[in-house]
């Protein structure tokens, strides 16, 4: 590895003071003072804290939070067709899927089949994305949503309708240049 | 002999003034405990406890609340009654001295001759001094009773820190005794009225600033409670009331130190420039004399890491006793030879 200057043939050492007599005694009180110099600047600058419940930390755009399932915009018809894919990718077995045929009166997804049951145990998940990889209809997709916590794990479970409609609270979206 | 007590006042008044005093500077505990974190989370870029109350103004009753509401509990082999009594000798030893913080000279209230103080002593500091012994005596008895050994350890190093440091805070304030003349707070508040001693006094003045920060167990001087290395030292084995009292002590001692060196080198109720404003300011002269030192140790807080333990001794044995005994003898041949 070089290192990312030159630093020449000549390599100036610049060292502190010696501890004992003067210059012990400037570090003792000189650098004291330039430490409260330093905090006092500190203190007039403004707090960098985020306030967390009341002003949310924006995400980047890919952001892997909570999962949402997809329908066709046109037709409303979910883009899922219960192929089991992402169950399959899935690291920690979180999703489960259980397909049924379509009818073709009443067609649930675009394909043959269709999702009847689709189940994230969010406990288990950890939000690795693979099964957004593994999706081949783009059904499935993080979203950015990262608020999850609840009482009970069994309300952690999200079902097919609970992944298909929007978060109750949307997490912000990072801004260009954020 | 018996030291001489001066007052000018009835009784009744002596009950009320020594009321008001204690009420007034022991409500600065838990006012500077809130104003420490909030100002230790300013100088860290963060805002510090902000949800209980306005802007977090409550939160100190909510801590004391919390301690408070605690189980009392001691552990099975401790000495009982040293373990249960040490806290309160803490805040004894600090809490006494706040009796001869002088708030102002003797005024006129509504007809009634009243000295603004607590009591005048004639050994002034000297009492000082020996109610600071015994607040070691506090946290030395907390670590033993306790049993201990991360406990015990802590009184130790307290023990040898307190110890130390008083020394060279005793010889510091020999300078000021001698140029001022006499022991009592009240007349070296008065000789300061030409000129504060911190100038006179310098080297007097930081020497006792720094045993301050020793004798309170406050940052960079925190051994004694020593998170990292003896777990919380004295105070390992205490909880809920009883730590508060312990926690209590700590700030009331950053109080009283606080006033101490306003009274001491800051001219206590005088103005600089020659202002003297009437009478009822010069309470709150003090007091804001005061706030100021008590800002300072935060800010020392927040700026200052710890010192290694060997550091802290040779520091106190090495630099600021002889430091103090020079300044003594300076001040002696000073005073002897041209005032």
């Amino acid at each position: 590895m070089t290192p990312p200057y030159d630093p020449g043939d000549v390599v100036e050492v610049l060292r502190a003071p010696e501890p004992g007599g003067a210059g012990g005694a400037y570090r003792a009180f000189g650098e004291t003072l330039r430490g409260l110099k330093t905090t006092f600047k500190r203190m007039t600058e403004k707090p960098v804290t985020v306030e967390y419940p009341e002003e949310k930390y924006p995400v980047y755009p890919r952001f892997r939070g909570r999962h949402k399932l997809h329908r066709f915009e046109d037709t409303g018809l979910e883009k899922c067709v219960g192929c089991s894919l992402c169950a399959a990718a899935c690291p920690v077995d979180c999703i489960r899927v259980v397909a049924a045929e379509n009818d073709p009166d009443h067609r649930v997804s675009a394909g043959e089949r269709y999702a009847a049951v689709y189940e994230i145990n969010m406990a288990r998940c950890i939000f690795c994305g693979y099964c957004e990889v593994a999706c081949p209809f783009d059904a499935i997709t993080m979203g950015h949503d990262y608020e999850l916590s609840d009482y009970d794990r069994s309300d952690l479970i999200f079902t097919k309708e609970m992944l298909l409609s929007e978060p109750l609270e949307r997490t912000p979206l990072r801004r260009e240049g954020e | 002999m018996f030291a001489d007590v001066f007052y000018v006042e009835p009784w009744w008044m002596q009950l009320a003034k020594s009321l008001i005093i204690f009420l007034v500077v022991f409500n600065m505990v838990p006012i500077t405990l809130l104003v420490e974190r909030k100002l230790l989370g300013r100088f860290q870029g963060r805002y510090g406890p902000n949800r209980v109350g306005l802007y977090g103004s409550m939160q100190p009753l909510a801590d004391i609340g919390k301690l408070l509401g605690k189980q009392q509990f001691a552990p099975r082999h401790a000495q009982h009654f040293l373990y249960v009594i040490a806290p309160c000798l803490s805040v004894i030893a600090a809490a006494g001295v706040i009796a001869i913080i002088p708030f102002g000279p003797t005024v006129d209230i509504f007809g009634t001759e009243t000295g603004l103080y607590g009591i005048d002593v004639s050994v002034g500091i000297l009492f000082v001094f020996a109610l600071g012994a015994i607040s070691f005596y506090g946290l030395m008895l907390g670590g033993w009773a306790s049993t201990n050994k991360y406990s015990f350890l802590g009184s130790m190093r307290a023990a040898a820190q307190l110890i130390s440091y008083e020394a060279a805070q005793g010889l510091a304030l020999v300078g000021v005794i001698i140029t001022a003349g006499s022991l009592s707070l009240v007349d070296i508040v008065e000789a300061q009225a030409g000129m504060w001693y911190f100038i006179p006094q310098f080297v007097g003045f930081v020497i006792f600033m720094i045993a301050g920060f020793a004798e309170s167990n406050r940052a960079p001087f925190a051994l004694p409670e020593g998170e990292a290395e003896i777990i919380g030292g004295y105070g390992t084995e205490y909880g809920g009331g009883r730590f508060a009292n312990y926690y209590m002590a700590e700030y009331l001692e950053v109080v009283v130190i606080s006033f101490l060196t306003a009274t001491l080198f800051f001219g206590g109720w005088h103005l600089p420039f020659g202002i003297d404003p009437p009478a009822w300011v010069y309470p709150i002269v003090v007091i804001v004399k005061a706030t100021f030192f008590i800002f300072f140790f935060i800010w020392i807080r927040a700026t200052l890491p710890a010192l290694r333990y060997d550091q802290l001794m040779s520091f106190g044995w090495k630099v600021l006793l002889p430091l103090a005994m020079l300044n003594t003898l300076v001040t002696a041949v000073l005073v002897v030879t041209v005032f």
